[in-house]
């Protein structure tokens, strides 16, 4: 099970809130299934119903945890005006099997909804998050 | 000489769980031929059914976006270092 400190998860939420109407998107690393390291990127689509991390930045992360000894848990982005669940965009493109795939939905903004999924072989299947 | 190439954790069970591992090609194209007779079945997640590299697909010599260079033309130079990484991209419902 995904284990994120609460702060990481307000400052995701915080984030989608920032980057609304538009989707927001970043990645969690740490070791042992918890969170130490989040890291938020830029989304380059301007189209409020996509997201694609800057790649320069995702190259950047990818050798910043490697120098930490650390993995990628976690890819989370945001559905501004839709429910917290995989699009068949993010399951198509859902290129990481191993990652925890979160979405934080403000359908209801006073009430951010956060879940977690795996996607592999185009199969989507939730998965539990423990925030301490 | 063979150059290193840093395969990300999502195509590892292709490379016998290696991240990291040698290909022979004056250019990124040669490296991917190389890689595909070493690795079968890595080229078909590097490549569209063109032989262009996939979109959500991003190969870096060094520091630099091949994309930015030459793409697949691009010459790879003894010590170079390929990094290649799947993005992360994805969407709402419409």
């Amino acid at each position: 099970m995904l284990t994120i400190p609460k702060h990481f998860i307000d400052d995701i939420i915080s984030h989608a809130k920032e980057a609304a109407p538009l989707e927001c998107c970043g990645i969690l690393a740490g070791k042992d299934g918890t969170v130490t390291d989040m890291y938020k990127m830029n989304n380059t689509e301007n189209d409020p119903d996509k997201y694609l991390m800057d790649a320069k930045e995702q190259f950047a992360v990818v050798k910043d945890i490697r120098a930490k000894g650390i993995d990628m848990l976690a890819i989370y982005h945001s559905h501004p005006h839709s429910p917290a669940r995989p699009s068949g965009i993010d399951t198509k493109l859902a290129f990481y099997p191993d990652a925890i795939y979160i979405i934080i939905s403000l359908q209801d903004s006073e009430m951010p909804v956060i879940k977690g999924f795996l996607i592999r072989d185009g199969k989507v299947e939730e998965t539990a998050i423990k925030i301490n | 000489m063979p150059v290193k190439v840093r395969i990300p954790t999502p195509l590892r069970r292709i490379t016998a769980n290696q991240g990291e591992v040698d290909a022979e090609g004056v250019t990124i194209g040669g490296l991917i031929e190389d890689l595909e007779k070493k690795y079968p079945g890595l080229k078909e997640r590097l490549c569209d059914e063109t032989g262009a590299i996939r979109r959500f697909v991003n190969i870096y010599i060094n520091e630099e976006d091949i994309r930015f260079m030459q793409g697949k033309d691009t010459s790879v130079k003894d010590g170079d270092e390929i990094s290649i990484i799947p993005a992360i991209a994805g969407g709402s419902e419409v």
